[in-house]
C-alpha cells in the first residue's frame, strides 16, 4: 500500500466519516469538512510535478487477484498526473463553491458529499489504475456515482429521467468497453497497460484488433458524450450546478478522453482508429456547437458546448495518433501539434467550463432562473459575475488574451497539418477537416456571444424574475475567480504549463516522441500572420455577422433540429423495446397450461427427433426380437383399444374404466414378459388407483355440461402424434443400437451374495436399497400431502 | 414382439399427450397415467422381452430375464401411484375451492 494507493482510497474512506459529521455537527456546513480532502490530495500530487516533468514515472504494485492477473497497480505519469491535478483541483473548488451554493438547512448534504467523494475516488482510480480491469471497475463506479449525483433531487421527475438516461448510455458503453478490454487481454495475455503497449506490434496485427478497438471506443465515446451518445449530457444538467461543473465539464466526461489518450500507444497509427476518433470528434464538435446555439437554458447551452469542446479534444487526439504510424524519426510538429493541442485544450476546457458552470449557478442562485429569455441587463447588478462570464466564454470562443485562443490556434494548426498528411486517404478527405472545424468554431463563437450578451446586456426585467437580483457572496465567487485567473495565466505563461504538465502528458500518449524532442515547439501567442490566425479572424468576423442576424434565422434553426433530435430517437427506442418485450411476453406467456405443454412437447419433438434425423441415429434391426404369439397380438389390440376408449369416452366413467382395463392389460403383459412382482404390484396399484379415480369422479363436475365429446383439435393432435412417433422411433433405434452386454449377469449370483432367490427383490432391498428407501419417502410424502390437502383448509381465503 | 411393443408404447404416449393437452383436470390425470404405463412398458421392452426364464433362482433356468428393468419399473410404479393419488386429491381440493375443474377457467385467478 503506497501513498498513491492511499490517495485513491482516501475519498472512499472519508465517505464513512461524512454522515457522522453531518449528523453530529449540524451547525457547520458539512462541505467544510470535506474540503480538506481534495485540497490535500491536490498538494500531494502537485509535489510530484517536478519529478514527472523530468520524465519520471511512479509505479506501485498491490496484488489483488494475482491468480487472474489482476493487480491494483497504481501508476503515475504525465497524463495521469495532469488528470489527477484537474480532478483534485477542480474538486476542491467545486466543494468550496457548493458550500455556498447548497443550503445546509434544506439539503441532504451528507448524501451529496458522500456521492461526490465516491465520484472523486473513482475518478482518481480511473486515471491512476494501470490494470485495465481495475480501470474498468473504477470506470463503472464513476457511472454509478454520477447516476446518484444527477438524481440528487430525486423528487423531480426530470432528475430521475436524466440520471436513468445517463446511466443506461454510459453503462452500455462500459459493458462494450469491458468486452474490448477482455479481447485485448486475450490478445496480449496481460491486463497491464504498460505490458500491452510493449506488445504494440502483436496487437496491431491481431485479427480481433479492430473489434477490441471499436468496443473500447464505444465505452470512451459514451462516457465522453460523443456523437451520437451525447444525448445524456444535456439531461444530466438536472444535477445541482456544482455537480454539472465538476462531473459534466471537468472530470467524468474527460474519462473517455483519458481512455483514448491512454490507449493511443496501443491502437494509434491505425487508419480505423484515426478516422473513428478524429471523425467522431469533428462530428461531435459540429453537432454540439450547432445545437448549443438554439438552447434557451444556460445550462443546456453549456452542456452542448461541453459536447462540442470534447469533440475538439477527441478529434485532435485522433489526428495526433497518426504520429505513431510514421514513427519518431519523421514525425515533426506536423503530427505532434495535434496531441499538444488536445492536452492543452483539455486543461483549458476544465478551467473555463468549470468557471462558466459556476457563473450559471450564480445567476440561477441570485436571479432564480437560467432561462435567457427572462434574463437581461445583469451586468450592472452582478459586475464580478459578468467579468467571469466574459473571461470564460471569450476563452471558449477562442479569443485573446485567454487560454482558449492558444488551444484553438493549435486546433486549427492540427487540422491544417492533417490536411497535408499523405496517409490514411487524407489526400482526398483531408481538405474537409479544417473546414468542418472552422464551421464548428463559428457556431462556438455564436453561442459564446449569446452566453455573455443575453443575460448580462439588454434591459433588466425584474417583473420576470422571482428574486431581487444582487451580487453573489464572495465565497461563491471565489472558486470561479481562481479558474478565471488560471484562464488568463495560462495565456501569458503557456510554456510553464507545457513544460510541467503538457509535455509529460504527451510523453505518455506518444511514448518516445518527447524524449526524441521531435519538433515540439513552444506555444506562442503570436506567430505572425499564419493561416490559423486568419481562420480565427474569419471565425470572429463571420461569427459576429451570424450573431447579429441571429433573430432572423433563429426560427429556422429551432425548427429543423427539433424534428431530428437523437433524444427523441432514444426515447422512441426505449418505448418500442419495452412495448415489444411486453407484447412478446404476452404472446407466449398465455397463462394456459395447454400452451406451455405444447411448447415443451414441440421442443422435445424437434430436438430429439431432429437430432436423430440429422445424426442418422435411426437404426431398425428386428433380428434379435422375440416372436409374437396370436394371443399377444390380441392383448396388444385390446390395450390400444382401452387407451382409445379413454380418449374417446363420452363420459368420465367410461374413461376411468378404460384406464382400468389398460392397467390390467399392462399387468398381463408383465406376466407374459416374465415379471411376476411387477404384475402383482401393477394389479394392486391399478385397483387402488381406479378406486381413487372413482372417488374423484363422484366429487368432480361432469364433463363440460352433459357428457360432451372431445372435439379434435389439430395442433394438439399433431403434437401428440409427433411425440408418439418420436418415442416409437427412439424405442426401435435403441434396440438396434445395443452397445454392450447388460450387467444383469452379476445379479444372478443374488443367492451367493445376498441370500435371496428372488433377484428383483434382492435388487430392491439389497443391491439397490437406497432407491427403495427414498421411494418409501416419496410415498410417505404423498400420503402426508393427501392428508394435508383434505384436512387443512385455507382459512377463509377461498370459502366454498 | 419388441417392434410391436414399441408401436404400442408410441400409441400410449400419443394418447397420453393428447389427454394432457385437454382442459379437464381429470383428463390430464388420466393422460399422465397412460404415459406412465407407456414409460413402464418402454423400460421393460428396452431390457429385451422374453429372453430366458422368470428371474427367480429356484426355477433353474439356463438364463433369466433381465431383472434390472423390473426393479426399476417396480420403483416407478410406486412413485407414479403416489403421484397420481396426490394429483387426484389436489384436483378434488381445487374443485372444492375453485368450483371448476376446467383449466381454462382457472386461468388468471386473483391468487395467482
Amino acid at each position: 500500500m503506497s501513498w498513491l494507493h492511499l490517495l485513491i482510497l482516501t475519498p472512499f474512506l472519508y465517505t464513512i466519516l461524512v454522515p457522522f459529521l453531518y449528523k453530529g455537527l449540524r451547525r457547520i456546513h458539512t462541505g467544510w469538512f470535506v474540503l480538506p480532502v481534495p485540497a490535500l490530495l491536490f498538494v500531494s500530487l502537485a509535489r510530484q510535478i517536478p519529478q514527472v516533468a523530468e520524465g519520471g514515472t511512479l509505479s506501485y504494485e498491490l496484488p489483488w487477484i494475482p491468480s487472474l492477473g489482476i493487480n491494483f497497480t497504481a501508476y503515475l505519469d504525465g497524463l495521469s498526473l495532469m488528470f489527477g491535478l484537474i480532478i483534485t483541483g477542480v474538486g476542491a473548488l467545486v466543494i468550496l463553491y457548493s458550500i455556498y451554493y447548497l443550503s445546509k438547512e434544506r439539503e441532504a448534504l451528507h448524501n451529496f458529499y458522500v456521492y461526490l467523494l465516491l465520484f472523486m475516488g473513482a475518478m482518481l482510480g480511473v486515471v491512476f489504475a494501470e490494470n485495465v480491469l481495475v480501470l474498468y471497475l473504477f470506470w463503472e463506479m464513476t457511472s454509478i456515482s454520477s447516476f446518484l449525483l444527477i438524481a440528487y433531487w430525486y423528487q423531480r421527475k426530470s432528475s430521475t429521467y436524466g440520471a436513468q438516461k445517463a446511466f443506461m448510455i454510459t453503462i452500455a458503453g462500459g459493458l462494450a468497453m469491458l468486452t474490448g478490454v477482455l479481447l485485448l487481454g486475450n490478445i496480449t495475455g496481460t491486463f497491464s497497460i504498460r505490458e500491452m503497449i510493449a506488445q504494440f506490434a502483436v496487437i496491431q496485427g491481431h485479427s480481433t484488433f479492430i473489434p477490441a478497438m471499436v468496443l473500447i471506443l464505444l465505452g470512451a465515446f459514451t462516457k465522453s458524450a460523443q456523437f451520437p451518445f451525447h444525448i445524456w449530457l444535456p439531461d444530466a444538467m438536472e444535477a445541482p450546478t456544482p455537480i454539472s461543473a465538476y462531473l459534466h465539464s471537468a472530470t467524468m466526461v474527460k474519462a473517455g478522453i483519458y481512455l483514448i489518450a491512454r490507449l493511443t500507444p496501443i491502437f494509434g497509427g491505425n487508419m480505423v482508429w484515426f478516422w473513428l476518433v478524429a471523425g467522431v470528434g469533428l462530428i461531435t464538435l459540429f453537432w454540439g456547437s450547432f445545437v448549443a446555439v438554439k438552447q434557451t437554458d444556460l445550462k443546456a447551452m453549456l452542456a452542448y458546448s461541453t459536447i462540442g469542446q470534447l469533440g475538439i479534444i477527441v478529434s485532435l487526439l485522433g489526428i495526433g495518433s497518426a504520429a505513431l504510424y510514421s514513427g519518431v524519426a519523421e514525425a515533426g510538429a506536423l503530427y505532434t501539434t495535434a496531441i499538444l493541442g488536445a492536452v492543452f485544450h483539455l486543461v483549458n476546457h476544465s478551467t473555463f467550463k468549470g468557471c462558466l458552470f459556476m457563473v450559471v449557478g450564480i445567476i440561477d442562485h441570485e436571479a432564480g432562473t437560467r432561462d435567457i429569455r427572462r434574463l437581461g441587463g445583469l451586468m450592472n447588478l452582478m459586475p464580478v459575475t459578468f467579468s467571469l462570464a466574459v473571461i470564460g466564454s471569450f476563452s471558449m470562443a477562442g479569443l485573446p488574451p485567454f487560454n482558449g485562443f492558444l488551444s484553438k490556434e493549435l486546433f486549427f494548426t492540427g487540422m491544417l497539418n492533417a490536411s497535408q498528411f499523405g496517409i490514411f486517404h487524407l489526400e482526398t478527405w483531408g481538405r474537409l477537416l479544417p473546414f468542418v472545424a472552422w464551421v464548428g468554431s463559428v457556431f462556438t463563437f455564436v453561442y459564446c456571444m449569446i452566453f455573455v450578451l443575453r443575460p448580462f446586456m439588454g434591459k433588466y426585467q425584474p417583473q420576470k424574475l422571482e428574486k431581487k437580483t444582487h451580487e453573489a457572496p464572495w465565497g461563491m465567487l471565489f472558486p470561479p475567480m481562481i479558474l478565471a485567473g488560471l484562464v488568463i495565466l495560462f495565456f501569458f505563461f503557456p510554456n510553464v504549463l507545457a513544460k510541467y504538465l503538457l509535455y509529460p502528458a504527451m510523453a505518455a500518449i506518444l511514448p518516445g516522441f518527447v524524449a526524441a524532442d521531435s519538433g515540439l515547439g513552444t506555444i506562442a501567442a503570436w506567430h505572425g500572420w499564419t493561416p490559423e490566425l486568419l481562420m480565427t479572424l474569419g471565425v470572429v468576423g463571420i461569427g459576429t455577422i451570424v450573431f447579429l442576424a441571429f433573430r432572423k434565422w433563429r426560427g429556422i434553426i429551432v425548427r429543423v433540429p427539433a424534428r431530428f433530435t437523437w433524444s427523441a430517437l432514444y426515447d422512441n427506442f426505449l418505448a418500442k423495446t419495452e412495448g415489444f418485450a411486453a407484447r412478446f411476453t404476452d404472446f407466449y406467456m398465455t397463462g394456459r397450461l395447454r400452451d406451455y405443454l405444447l411448447y415443451i412437447f414441440a421442443i422435445f419433438i424437434t430436438v430429439s427427433g431432429g437430432s436423430m434425423l440429422i445424426n442418422g441415429g435411426f437404426a431398425f434391426d428386428p433380428t434379435g426380437a422375440s416372436p409374437i404369439a396370436l394371443f399377444e397380438l390380441v392383448l396388444v389390440l385390446v390395450l390400444v383399444g382401452a387407451a382409445l376408449m379413454v380418449l374417446w369416452s363420452r363420459t368420465r366413467l367410461t374413461a376411468i374404466i378404460g384406464l382400468g382395463i389398460a392397467g390390467y392389460l399392462v399387468a398381463a403383459f408383465f406376466v407374459i414378459f416374465r415379471a411376476p412382482d411387477l404384475a402383482l404390484t401393477q394389479l394392486v396399484v391399478e385397483t387402488v388407483t381406479t378406486v381413487l379415480f372413482l372417488l374423484c369422479f363422484y366429487f368432480l363436475s361432469s364433463w363440460q355440461g352433459k357428457n360432451e365429446k372431445v372435439g379434435w383439435r389439430v395442433p394438439e393432435l399433431v403434437i401428440a402424434v409427433g411425440v408418439g412417433l418420436v418415442v416409437t422411433i427412439m424405442a426401435l433405434s435403441a434396440q438396434g443400437n445395443r452397445v454392450f452386454e447388460p450387467i444383469s449377469r452379476f445379479y444372478e449370483s443374488a443367492y451367493e451374495l445376498a441370500g435371496a432367490k428372488n433377484i428383483v427383490n434382492a435388487i430392491l432391498v439389497d443391491f439397490r436399497g437406497f432407491d427403495t428407501l427414498f421411494e418409501i419417502l416419496v410415498f410417505c410424502m404423498a400420503g402426508i400431502g393427501v392428508h394435508t390437502l383434505i384436512k387443512l383448509r385455507g382459512e377463509g381465503k377461498n370459502p366454498k | 414382439m419388441e417392434t410391436l411393443m414399441s408401436v404400442v408404447i408410441g400409441i400410449l404416449f400419443a394418447i397420453g399427450v393428447y389427454l394432457l393437452l385437454s382442459r379437464k383436470l381429470l383428463r390430464i390425470i388420466l393422460g399422465s397415467s397412460l404415459i406412465a404405463h407407456g414409460a413402464n412398458l418402454l423400460i421393460l421392452t428396452m431390457g429385451g422381452l422374453k429372453k430366458g426364464g422368470v428371474p427367480l433362482l429356484e426355477r433353474e433356468a439356463p438364463s433369466y430375464t433381465d431383472p434390472i428393468p423390473q426393479a426399476l419399473i417396480l420403483t416407478a410404479i410406486v412413485i407414479n401411484f403416489a403421484l397420481t393419488a396426490f394429483l387426484l386429491v389436489l384436483a378434488y381440493r381445487t374443485y372444492v375451492s375453485v368450483g371448476t375443474d376446467d383449466m381454462e377457467q382457472m386461468r388468471g385467478l386473483e391468487d395467482e
